[in-house]
């Protein structure tokens, strides 16, 4: 990504994005009908909202509602979200994109953004982000992190002892397992809720370049027509 | 213009991913059969985790549970009731020898008692107090063949199960005939149940009336409807 108005992803980043994006769906939906199964509090998700088969057809086809076919999407999606994840962060990391484009942040900076995004002030520089949206990505990323320990954790707690002390035991592995896939559902909804009041965005996340024209020739005419376009 | 047109298109594609995730797409078999093979890949990385020397965690006394969560697919009252006077354990595959084991004989093997936790595949755990004999103990005895790759079972209730041997031989993993000191109570699996800490509580089977040793991977009851075969903690 580079500023002044244009927005560019490098084609790792767009892959480990949209590979992250689908790993996160399958272990959302998955995950809720786990949960479901045996609930921390009280209440179940929508079974249309989770993934794991329709009920019916699932007992007719295994004898078990579905939890076990959620179960198998949970332990098949980990593997994709594990490697699309280290393929974003060690790119990240290594290429200065994270270096780049999530710093510097400080709080006097982050402070200053959020008062302007209370007050829907903010400036929207394609290709460069806030404070607030710097802060958003850090989280999101550390959430992930937490997602995939915790996780290991509850997945096989009698190989890894003592690592779910680190929450509290096994059941407080779950509950935090809960709660940080409780804030990676609200940065989705902030986030596509950005993406839909900025759709340029979106185009640059998926052909990897959005803004206006350069004096060099643009990579393809698909990238032309949408620059004519907007 | 056309960003309103991408909008539209977006809201539809959406809209058509949530009723795919929703109820298609995991009733499909080209699905099911991926999400098998990742299965199977997940049994491999579980087998080569597992070490024979790490136990599972016990816990002090006073985290034990009195009264234990009964778990089966029928209620408690349906559960078999096995009698003392008539029950055999049953013997065969790989072991030398098959002669049936009555109840006094298994009560008469050497015991430990271990408070370890159980965890359910569905995410909830309890800590119980097992007494019984370590299984380890009980296949040397009959001269099972433990360089096999499986044990498996088969219950009164129509269930049935398998583990390898690396976790049959743990020691850790227990014919329990007590629980919270008391002999085991009938729902609970009298006369006794394998508990195997180092596995998800469906793989600790009840009422076991017969046990093999074998080379070809077992079936197991909640395996055939679709969970994962190693399932170890």
């Amino acid at each position: 990504m580079s500023a002044g108005g244009v927005q560019k992803h490098a084609l790792v980043v767009r892959i480990a994005h949209w590979l992250q994006a689908l790993a996160i769906l399958i272990m959302i939906g998955s995950g809720w009908r786990i949960y479901n199964a045996s609930p921390i509090f009280p209440f179940r998700f929508p079974v249309w909202a989770t993934l794991g088969g329709d009920v019916q057809t699932s007992l007719a086809w295994h004898g078990d509602p579905g939890v076990a076919t959620a179960i198998a999407w949970h332990f098949a999606g980990m593997w994709l979200l594990l490697s699309s994840f280290l393929l974003f962060v060690l790119w990240g990391l290594f290429s200065g994109h994270f270096r780049r484009d999530f710093l510097p942040l400080s709080p006097r900076s982050l402070w200053r953004d959020f008062i302007s995004a209370l007050h829907f002030r903010l400036d929207h520089r394609l290709g460069e982000y806030n404070a607030v949206q710097k802060l958003f990505y850090w989280c999101v990323i550390a959430g992930i992190l937490v997602m995939l320990i915790s996780g290991l954790a509850i997945w096989k707690p009698v190989q890894t002892y003592p690592l779910e002390l680190l929450f509290g035991g096994f059941q407080g592995a779950r509950l935090v397992h809960f709660l940080v896939m409780s804030g990676i559902v609200l940065f989705l909804v902030v986030h596509l809720t950005l993406v839909a009041l900025v759709p340029s965005t979106l185009v640059a996340m998926i052909v990897g370049r959005f803004g206006p024209r350069e004096s060099k020739p643009m990579p393809g005419p698909a990238l032309r027509e949408i620059g004519e376009g907007s | 213009m056309l960003i309103r047109r991408n909008l539209v298109e977006r809201g539809f594609s959406l809209g058509a991913l949530t009723l795919l995730t929703g109820c298609d797409i995991s009733d499909n078999n080209a699905v099911q059969s991926l999400l098998a093979r990742f299965s199977r890949w997940n049994d491999r990385v579980q087998e080569a985790l597992f070490s024979d020397r790490r136990l599972a965690p016990t816990f002090p006394e006073s985290m034990a549970v009195k009264n234990f969560r009964y778990n089966a697919w029928y209620g408690p009252n349906l559960a078999p009731r096995l009698q003392a006077a008539d029950f055999r354990l049953l013997l065969s595959g790989k072991i030398a020898n098959k002669k049936p084991w009555t109840v006094e004989e298994l009560y008469a093997l050497p015991q430990v008692t271990q408070i370890t936790r159980h965890v359910c595949v569905e995410g909830w755990s309890m800590i119980g107090k097992w007494t019984g004999t370590p299984f380890r103990t009980f296949l040397e005895r009959v001269g099972a063949d433990t360089t096999a790759r499986y044990v498996g079972f088969e219950c009164a209730d129509g269930y049935y199960e398998g583990i390898d041997m690396p976790t049959a031989l743990h020691p850790q993993t227990l014919m329990a005939f007590k629980l919270s000191d008391d002999i085991l109570p009938y729902e609970h699996g009298f006369p006794f149940k394998l508990r195997i800490p180092t596995k998800l509580g469906f793989k600790n089977p009840k009422f076991i009336t017969t046990i093999y040793v074998t080379d070809q991977r077992p079936r197991g009851f909640w395996t055939d409807r679709g969970y994962n075969w190693f399932s170890g903690s």
